[in-house]
């Protein structure tokens, strides 16, 4: 924010950057050769709601041309969920293989809320891997800084912190990570993790 | 393809707030300006005055801008909360952050029952979000978010620095009010018996009264304007940033609507924080009068729930 800005009290809606995503299916051969956590082909995009016809109109049809994308290749409808923050989750769910389907999904979803100038709306994108011990794990994109972070939820609201980070070093150097760790909020209970 | 834009500024306000900081440029500099030419026609010891203001005024800012979140932590009697202790609203905070890209500020929560929330902090690697156990009994998550929301923007525009340079002036304006009161009831008397040069003395200390007491009123009613100004700016990017401008206008009603009914000996306490807070504590007695609006740090509420209903309409249209 620059000086004018401060002096005036106003603030300039931070765009998301959306291009990183493609980023993702190297970054999880790179993961599976590392650690042996594989995507589960679930993924998901949280968005905050703005109140008004417009934004209905925008998310009914990211709804239609997601579902339409599904229904050609044969995998599940998106499912739409709402948690308690009132935050909406769109989930794309595919085959375990199709990682490079998942993030096209997603990256519609974004674009979408982009072009009808709802990008400062997006919160982050989530992608889910799973190991043999089937420890979970999320890597979180955040659309406002660029950067990915690993999330990996234990049972009873704890991380496995050193799991995080090992996974953050094994992916330096594929993605851009974020280096400030007050930025990785946890995301309890986000759909399709 | 360049996306379009629904977050317009209001340059309105954007216009009014400016021109009032100039005013208050202004006055400061006619302030300077009198003060530089009374002490040039004066002795050493009433020079000393406006110099003991100037620096006892300048360490007061100093000070309450450095320490601003302890201060207003004690004062509040809050205490900081861990995400395990408070979860939901940790949860809230982070969303906020993360939608803003800002620094997480530090969260605490004060015991007393006047629904309110306020963040200080000379900046956002060092602000601190407040709010009241009555304030998050009384709302839903949603307005509750539109409350933070409305918080982290006055920590976005940097309003702690903002108005702390603002109220530098007033404060060494009082001071001086208070140091050439004082400089007249002890310090004329005597040296007038000694010395015939001393003469002079007492009527311009009279004057760096009288200028100061001009100057004091002014500074204060142009800082209480910028401060309603500062709060529709918070509310405006408050209520862009979560996009439920309604939700901040029905936490506004609920805030303002309650804090009427609460017994006044906590109005009183809580009146020297209110210009970090959300909705003043003494809104409901002050805000009938036009007068009242005058000397009110916060707009009143028909103003800032006329500009969240502009932003929702802006919101909704295709």
């Amino acid at each position: 924010m620059g000086f004018l800005d401060t002096l005036l009290g106003r603030t300039k809606p931070v765009q998301p950057n959306l291009d990183v995503l493609f980023q993702l299916p190297s970054a999880a051969v790179t993961l599976e050769a590392a650690t042996g956590f594989t995507p589960t082909g679930t993924g998901s995009v949280c968005f905050r709601p703005v109140e008004g016809r417009a934004f209905a109109d925008v998310e009914k049809d990211v709804r239609e041309l997601l579902d339409m994308s599904g229904a050609k290749s044969g995998t599940l409808p998106v499912e739409v969920t709402k948690d308690s923050y009132g935050f909406t989750w769109l989930v794309s769910s595919h085959m375990s293989t199709e990682v490079e389907d998942l993030v096209t999904d997603l990256h519609a979803v974004n674009s979408a809320l982009v072009d009808n100038g709802f990008g400062p709306q997006l919160l982050c994108t989530l992608v889910a891997f799973r190991d043999e011990q089937q420890r979970r794990l999320a890597l979180v994109y955040l659309f406002k800084r660029g950067t990915f972070y690993p999330f990996a939820p234990l049972p009873g609201e704890r991380r496995d912190s050193g799991l995080e980070l090992q996974i953050k070093g094994v992916l330096e150097g594929d993605l851009k990570m974020e280096q400030d760790l007050s930025r990785w909020f946890p995301v309890w209970g986000a759909p399709g993790l | 393809m360049v996306a379009r834009t629904r977050y317009a500024p209001d340059r309105g306000l954007t216009v009014r707030m400016g021109l009032t900081m100039f005013l208050l440029g202004l006055v400061f500099v006619a302030f300077v300006a009198a003060i530089i030419g009374i002490s040039a026609a004066v002795h050493a010891s009433d020079g000393a005055i406006v110099f003991f203001a100037v620096v006892l005024g300048g360490g007061l800012a100093i000070g309450s801008f450095f320490y601003s979140d302890k201060i207003a932590l004690s004062t509040a009697g809050a205490q900081l909360v861990t995400p395990q202790q408070a979860p939901e609203l940790h949860g809230i905070v982070d969303r906020i952050c993360a939608l803003a890209d800002m620094p997480k500020p530090r969260i605490a929560i004060s015991p007393t029952d006047l629904p309110n929330a306020f963040a200080t902090g000379r900046n956002s690697e060092h602000a601190v979000l407040c709010v009241t156990r009555g304030l998050m009994r009384r709302l839903t998550p949603e307005e509750l978010e539109g409350v933070i929301a409305h918080e982290m923007s006055h920590v976005a525009h940097k309003d702690v620095m903002v108005m702390t340079v603002a109220s530098f002036l007033a404060i060494i304006a009082g001071l001086l009010i208070r140091f050439s009161f004082y400089g007249e009831l002890f310090g004329g008397g005597g040296r007038r018996g000694g010395n015939n040069n001393n003469q002079s003395a007492l009527p311009i200390l009279l004057i760096i009264m009288a200028v100061s007491i001009v100057v004091y009123a002014i500074s204060f009613l142009l800082i209480r304007l910028l401060s309603r100004y500062r709060e529709l700016a918070a509310d405006r990017s408050g209520a862009l940033l979560t996009g439920q401008p309604s939700a901040l206008a029905s936490a506004l009603t609920k805030v303002s609507g309650s804090i009427a009914r609460i017994p006044t000996k906590d109005l009183r306490e809580a009146a020297p924080l209110n210009a970090f807070f959300f909705a003043p504590a003494l809104s409901a007695q002050q805000a009938q009068s036009k007068l009242g609006e005058l000397f009110s740090t916060h707009p009143s509420m028909e103003k800032r729930l006329a500009q969240l209903a502009k932003i929702s309409q802006q919101l909704g249209q295709h």
